[in-house]
């Protein structure tokens, strides 16, 4: 499966939704999403995974490039992520640390950084 | 299944390919769903790396993948790049610097992170590099050594 993605905005923050496998192929096309998100100002930015089927590391070096990215601006990029599958990669490469990861869109937008 | 081969042009689309050809014969062999998703993260990470490595050399490819059942499930990938030879753990370092090389900017994450994955989902982790290129071999034991866990029912 591909990847789709999807924005909205949400109590001033921005919601990514994307759908489909982020992997090495895919990846770019995420890049190039978050990076025209913050070229137009979006600076505090959700990604929801839930409906992500696949994640390699070649996807969280993309989400770790706008988290750096959003962090310049002074913005903040979260995760709704509830896969296990998805959740394990995060843990191994010691980003569960890095990201503010949620377990619902909601409750990412209402967090205080 | 014995032996299936895979080769393809060294282009990123075609990794998923590999994904799914891995997963399928898993499945075949009758490997646990929890033992699927690493072999399809391993794949993953392990194609990307031999990308990444073919990438910084300026070659096309192909990229080599063998599946094997006959013991355990064993899946080797190659990739004929011109690396300084090393076997082991000390392979892997070379793979490790050309696939950092490669990076198209700064945003990816090291090398290092995706054989971080590799050395957490495959139980067997193996490199060779040469003149002739890379070779990743990644395993998984034969039922008999995985205990009852290990297949589904």
């Amino acid at each position: 499966m591909d990847l789709s993605l999807s924005s909205r905005l949400d109590g001033g923050r921005t919601i990514v939704e994307a759908v489909g496998e982020i992997d090495v192929y895919t990846a770019p096309k995420l890049r190039e999403q978050l990076t025209e998100l913050v070229d137009a100002g979006r600076r505090d930015i959700i990604v929801d995974m839930r409906k992500v089927e696949f994640l390699d590391s070649t996807g969280l070096g993309v989400l770790v490039g706008g988290l750096k990215r959003v962090s310049q601006h002074g913005g903040s990029l979260r995760l709704v992520c509830t896969q296990e599958r998805i959740l394990k990669i995060f843990r191994i490469t010691g980003l569960t640390k890095v990201f503010a990861i949620y377990g619902d869109v909601a409750t990412a937008v209402a967090a205080d950084d | 299944m014995a032996l299936v081969e895979l080769s393809f042009p060294a282009r990123p689309v075609h990794v998923r390919t590999a994904r799914q050809v891995a997963v399928s014969l898993a499945r075949r062999a009758q490997l646990a769903e929890e033992i699927l998703d690493e072999i399809r993260l391993a794949v993953a990470e392990a194609c990307g790396l031999a990308l990444a490595v073919l990438r910084q050399a300026r070659d096309d490819g192909p990229v080599a993948v063998d599946f094997d059942d006959s013991d355990g499930f064993t899946v080797e990938v190659r990739a004929g790049a011109v690396l300084p030879a090393a076997t082991g753990a000390a392979a892997l370092d070379v793979v490790a610097d050309a696939a950092k090389l490669a990076a198209e900017d700064g945003e990816q994450l090291p090398a290092g992170a995706a054989l971080a994955v590799l050395a957490e989902v495959a139980p067997v982790l193996d490199a060779a590099t040469s003149a002739q290129g890379l070779r990743l071999r990644l395993g998984w034991p034969a039922v008999a050594d995985l205990g009852p866990a290990g297949r589904t029912a």
